[in-house]
C-alpha cells in the first residue's frame, strides 16, 4: 500500500513527475488552476501507485511526500 | 503506512521562484539532503552566485553568502581559509562560471582549493532573459546568437569539466544529469564524494549538472528534458574526468 | 508633412542611434535592465556586417573597447552599474590613452547587486572620475527616448572632436520605456581624422604608439596639464542644460532624466497653486551647468533651490557649489528603486514657500 500527497500551492505544473511516473497514474488537473495558477498534477488511481517516489525525486519544487 | 520521502530539512521553506520544470530546484534539493544525510548542513557555509539563483541563500538552509558575478570561487577561498574545518561550496550557472568566473574556477581549482564547486549548465543565460553562454551548443538559438550559433564568428562550447581536470589541483570532476530518478540518484551520489574530497582535506571538487531551461529554450518541461538529452550529452558527456581521491597528496 | 515617427524601447534607440552614427562595433555583456541594447546589436550588427561580441565579462568588453578605439573605429558598449564598476580600470586607461568611446550606462539601484529598477546613484562614479586618476569623462543624460536617439548620436561626435570617452548615463526607466522617435533621414555624422590611430604602419615615418603609460614624473605631469586643457575647452564649449521659467521662478528645481519629467508636472501643479517654480535640467553632467545655475542663484525672484534625485545627494553637492551660498538648495531623493511621486516633491515646495527648511 502507498500513497503520495501533493502540496497543492507548491506544485507548478511542471510535468516532470508524469513522466517519471513508472504506472503513469499522475495527471496534470486541466480543469481547474491552483492559487499560483498552474495547473497542479494528481494522482488519478492511488490504489495503483506503488510508493516508488520516482514523482518526487523527479519534483524541483518540493512538493510531493510519499508514504508506504 | 511510513513517510519514504518528504521535503529536506536542507531546504527552507520558502517556494522557490524558478520557473517550472527548471532544474535547479531538482539540484538544491538533492545538494541540500545529502548535506542532511552526511550531518553537515550545520558545519556548511554555500556561496550564492549572480543569475537565476541569485537569492539561493534564501533557500539553503546552511549559512550562505552571496558573491559578486562570477566572483564565488574566489569568496569561498576567503571563507574555507577562515573555516578550515567548515564545509564550503559554490553554487553557479553557465555564465557566471564559465564566462565572467573563468579566471576564478581555474586558479580556484588550481591551488587545489578545499572547496567544492557545484556547477549548473544549462547552454544559456536565463536571468537576464536567454543569451548565448559559452555552453551554448553550435547552431543553438539565443537573444544573442539570433541565426543560431556560428563557430567562425562566435566560437565553439566549452567543455568544462574536461578543462577543469586538466589542473593538478582538482581532485574529483563528474558530469552528471537530471533526466531521470536513476541519473538523479547519481548526481546525489557525486554530491557526497565531492563533500568526502573537502572532507578528507584532499582538494579541489567539481560537480557538473547538465539542466534544462524551458523558458529560454521555448520548450515544455518533459520536451527540455528530451532535448538535453538528444543534444547536450553528446556535446558534454556524462560521467567521472578525473578521481585523484585516492593518491597521495604532493607537497 | 507629418515625420513618420516609429515606437521603440529606450535601449534599443540606443543601439539603433550608434549604428546611424557609424558605429561598427559593439562589445558587451548581458545585465539587467540594458540587455536589449545586446539583443538589437546582436541582430543588426551582425546584418550590417560590423562587429558584436558577447565578451565574457565586462571587463573583457571595454578592454575590446580600448581595442577597437586604438584601431581608430567608432566603438560602443553598454551595461549597468555594477557593470560599469568593473569597467572603471578600463576607463581610466581609455581616458589616459585620450581614445574616444562611448559608454552607456543603465543605471540600476545600488550599492552591491542592488536592484534592477531605475536609479541615478552612479553620479558620482561617472561625473567624479570613477576609475583612479585625474581624469573627466563627457557625461550626457537624456531625458527621453527622443534625446536617447539624438544624444547618442551626438556622443559619438563629440568622442572622435575630443578624444575622449562619452558616457550616456541613462537608467531603467529610460531605458525601458517605449516613446515614439522621429528618425532623420540623415544624420550629421562629423568625421575627424585620426592619425594618432594604430592601423598599422604602412608609409607613415613614425609608428603610433595608444599607451597611458608614462614612467617619467615630469612628462606625466605634462601630460596630466595638456589632459586638463582640453577638459577645459570642453568645459568651455560643451555644457547644454534645459531651462524652464527661471525669468521669475521662485523655486527652482534641478533634477536631471527622469527626475526631470516628473518635476515637470510638478510645476504645472504648483503654478496652480500660485507658486512660480523653474527647473534647470542638465543635460551634460559633466561638463555641468554651473553658470546658469549660479546666475540664477544670484536673481532677486529666485528664493531657493529643490534637488531632487534618484539617488541619497549626489548631483546636489554640484549644485550646492555651483550656487555658493546665495540661496538654500534642498534635497529630495529617493533610492532603492523608487521614484518620487509628483505629491512627495509638491509637498516640499509648498513647505519651501511657506518658508519651511525642508
Amino acid at each position: 500500500m502507498a500513497k503520495i500527497t501533493i502540496n497543492d500551492d507548491l506544485c507548478k505544473g511542471c510535468g516532470l513527475c508524469v513522466g517519471a511516473c513508472p504506472k503513469n497514474i499522475l495527471e496534470l488537473e486541466k480543469s481547474r488552476l491552483n492559487s499560483k495558477g498552474y495547473h497542479p498534477v494528481h494522482n488519478v488511481d492511488m490504489d495503483s501507485c506503488i510508493g516508488c517516489a520516482f514523482c518526487a525525486v523527479q519534483c524541483p519544487d518540493s512538493a510531493i511526500t510519499v508514504e508506504r | 503506512m511510513a513517510i519514504v520521502f518528504q521535503p529536506t530539512e536542507g531546504l527552507t521553506k520558502k517556494p522557490l521562484h524558478y520557473c517550472p520544470g527548471c532544474n535547479h530546484g531538482i539540484i538544491h534539493r538533492i545538494i541540500a539532503e545529502t548535506m542532511v544525510e552526511m550531518g553537515i548542513l550545520n558545519d556548511a557555509i554555500g556561496v550564492a552566485s549572480v543569475g537565476c539563483t541569485y537569492n539561493s541563500y534564501e533557500y539553503f538552509s546552511c549559512d550562505m553568502v552571496q558573491a559578486a558575478h562570477g566572483r564565488a570561487p574566489a569568496v569561498a577561498t576567503g571563507i574555507k581559509r577562515t573555516h578550515k574545518d567548515k564545509i564550503v561550496f559554490t553554487y553557479q550557472g553557465d555564465g557566471d562560471l564559465a564566462s565572467i568566473g573563468t579566471a576564478e574556477i581555474i586558479h580556484a581549482a588550481a591551488r587545489g582549493e578545499k572547496i567544492c564547486a557545484f556547477f549548473v549548465n544549462n547552454a544559456v543565460y536565463g536571468m537576464t532573459s536567454g543569451q548565448m553562454a559559452p555552453t551554448t551548443l553550435l547552431g543553438q538559438v539565443t537573444t544573442t546568437s539570433p541565426f543560431g550559433r556560428d563557430a567562425s564568428y562566435q566560437g565553439y562550447p566549452i567543455n568544462v569539466s574536461e578543462l577543469i581536470s586538466q589542473l593538478t589541483g582538482a581532485v574529483y570532476v563528474e558530469r552528471v544529469c537530471l533526466t531521470d530518478y536513476k541519473n538523479i540518484m547519481n548526481a546525489k551520489k557525486a554530491i557526497k564524494k565531492a563533500f568526502e574530497v573537502q572532507m578528507s582535506g584532499k582538494g579541489f571538487a567539481f560537480v557538473e549538472f547538465l539542466s534544462t531551461c524551458p523558458t529560454n529554450w521555448g520548450k515544455e518541461p518533459c520536451a527540455a528534458m528530451e532535448w538535453l538529452k538528444e543534444k547536450m550529452i553528446p556535446q558534454y558527456p556524462l560521467g567521472c574526468f578525473k578521481d585523484t581521491s585516492n593518491e597521495e597528496v604532493k607537497a | 508633412m507629418a515625420q513618420k515617427r516609429v515606437l521603440m524601447k529606450g535601449n534599443e534607440v540606443i543601439a539603433e542611434a550608434a549604428l546611424r552614427a557609424g558605429c561598427r562595433n559593439y562589445f558587451g555583456y548581458p545585465i539587467t535592465p540594458q540587455t536589449e541594447v545586446m539583443h538589437y546589436m546582436a541582430k543588426k550588427m551582425v546584418q550590417i556586417g560590423g562587429n558584436f561580441v558577447q565578451a565574457e565579462s565586462e571587463v573583457s568588453a571595454i578592454n575590446m573597447v580600448y581595442g577597437a578605439a586604438s584601431a581608430g573605429a567608432r566603438v560602443m558598449t553598454s551595461s549597468s552599474s555594477p557593470g560599469i564598476s568593473l569597467k572603471q580600470e578600463g576607463i581610466s586607461y581609455i581616458a589616459g590613452a585620450e581614445l574616444p568611446a562611448v559608454v552607456v550606462n543603465i543605471v540600476r539601484a545600488g550599492p552591491g547587486l542592488g536592484g534592477i529598477q531605475p536609479a541615478q546613484g552612479d553620479y558620482f562614479q561617472a561625473t567624479k572620475g570613477g576609475g583612479h586618476g585625474d581624469y573627466r569623462n563627457l557625461v550626457i543624460a537624456p531625458a527621453s527616448v527622443q534625446e536617447l536617439y539624438e544624444l547618442t548620436v551626438e556622443a559619438f561626435n563629440l568622442a572622435d572632436k575630443y578624444r575622449m570617452l562619452v558616457m550616456i548615463l541613462g537608467d531603467g526607466t529610460l531605458g525601458q520605456m517605449m516613446e515614439p522617435v522621429a528618425f532623420r533621414d540623415e544624420e550629421p555624422i562629423e568625421t575627424y581624422e585620426k592619425p594618432w590611430a594604430c592601423t598599422g604602419r604602412g608609409d607613415r615615418k613614425e609608428h603610433n604608439t595608444i599607451t597611458s603609460i608614462y614612467i617619467d614624473p615630469d612628462v606625466l605631469e605634462a601630460k596630466n596639464r595638456e589632459l586638463q586643457e582640453k577638459y577645459k575647452i570642453v568645459e568651455e564649449n560643451e555644457v547644454r542644460y534645459e531651462a524652464i521659467g527661471l525669468e521669475d521662478a521662485e523655486i527652482v528645481i534641478t533634477a536631471f532624466s527622469t527626475c526631470s519629467r516628473i518635476s515637470k508636472n510638478v510645476i504645472r501643479q504648483a503654478a496652480e497653486l500660485g507658486i512660480k517654480v523653474g527647473m534647470i535640467r542638465p543635460i551634460t553632467l559633466w561638463p555641468f551647468p554651473s553658470k546658469i545655475i549660479s546666475e540664477t542663484a544670484a536673481k532677486s525672484n529666485v528664493k531657493a533651490f529643490l534637488d531632487v534625485e534618484l539617488n541619497a545627494g549626489q548631483m546636489v553637492e554640484d549644485v550646492r557649489l555651483a550656487v555658493n551660498g546665495q540661496k538654500p538648495v534642498y534635497f529630495h531623493g529617493r533610492m532603492g528603486g523608487n521614484l518620487p511621486t509628483q505629491k512627495e516633491i509638491l509637498d516640499k515646495i509648498i513647505e519651501i514657500h511657506k518658508g519651511g527648511n525642508v
